[in-house]
């Protein structure tokens, strides 16, 4: 959990980037851009994956531990321009939402069918190896 | 707020749903539903693609909505295929 929240803090832009408005500011998209770019799977939650705080966002942890990929988990709850941006970047306006390979796979309800019709074994198997 | 009948006519407006179900699953506050949607247009698009056009034609009613949990999101053809099963 520490390690997530270091990470999380990692990903706010800093003060006055967004100069008082709410959105997707230049430094917070390099940023997103980045931590992406360097974790294969990436779930953007409410919570923890120890003490999640969303039925939805739940569900998602426990398909990934299912799936035994490693994956790293960002707390939207901890900055509101975190929230707020990551609505604009992934054009997605809930969440959880997951990336994999630096795409945005899905939603929860994404996540739910994509794992049981098996591709989301076949996606993660291929981002792992890629 | 939304409220099941806003969410249902949205979805029959703007993407020609043949079928739409919404499900209230707030307990009455209109912050949560569940939808299943039938639509030509989602012919020939991925899932994600197709979730996309739903939360589009929705982008309203999204303001006031906090959990939005998309069941299905079939073409007539997958809904007719479903109904013979």
């Amino acid at each position: 959990m520490r390690q997530s929240v270091v990470r999380a803090s990692n990903l706010q832009a800093p003060a006055g980037a967004t100069a008082g408005g709410i959105g997707l500011s230049p430094e917070l998209k390099a940023a997103l851009e980045k931590f992406i770019a360097e974790n294969k799977v990436v779930l953007f939650m409410k919570g923890t994956r120890q003490f999640p705080q969303c039925g939805f966002s739940n569900t998602c942890v426990q398909i990934l531990n299912q799936m035994s990929v490693p994956y790293e988990t960002v707390n939207i709850l901890e900055d509101e321009r975190l929230r707020s941006g990551m609505k604009e970047y992934s054009q997605w306006p809930t969440f959880p939402q997951v990336y994999i390979n630096q795409e945005f796979f899905g939603g929860c309800d994404i996540m739910i069918q994509s794992y049981q019709s098996g591709e989301l074994a076949e996606v993660l198997e291929a981002a792992l190896n890629s | 707020m939304a409220t099941a009948s806003d969410v249902e006519k949205a979805l029959r407006d703007r993407l020609q749903a043949s079928d739409v179900t919404v499900l209230d699953t707030s307990g009455g506050c209109g912050a949560s539903f569940e939808v299943a949607v039938v639509s030509d247009q989602f012919e020939g698009k991925k899932l994600l693609d197709r979730h996309k056009l739903v939360n589009a034609a929705l982008a309203e009613e999204m303001k006031s909505i906090h959990a939005l949990s998309i069941k299905k999101c079939w073409t007539p053809a997958q809904q007719a295929d479903a109904q013979n099963r």
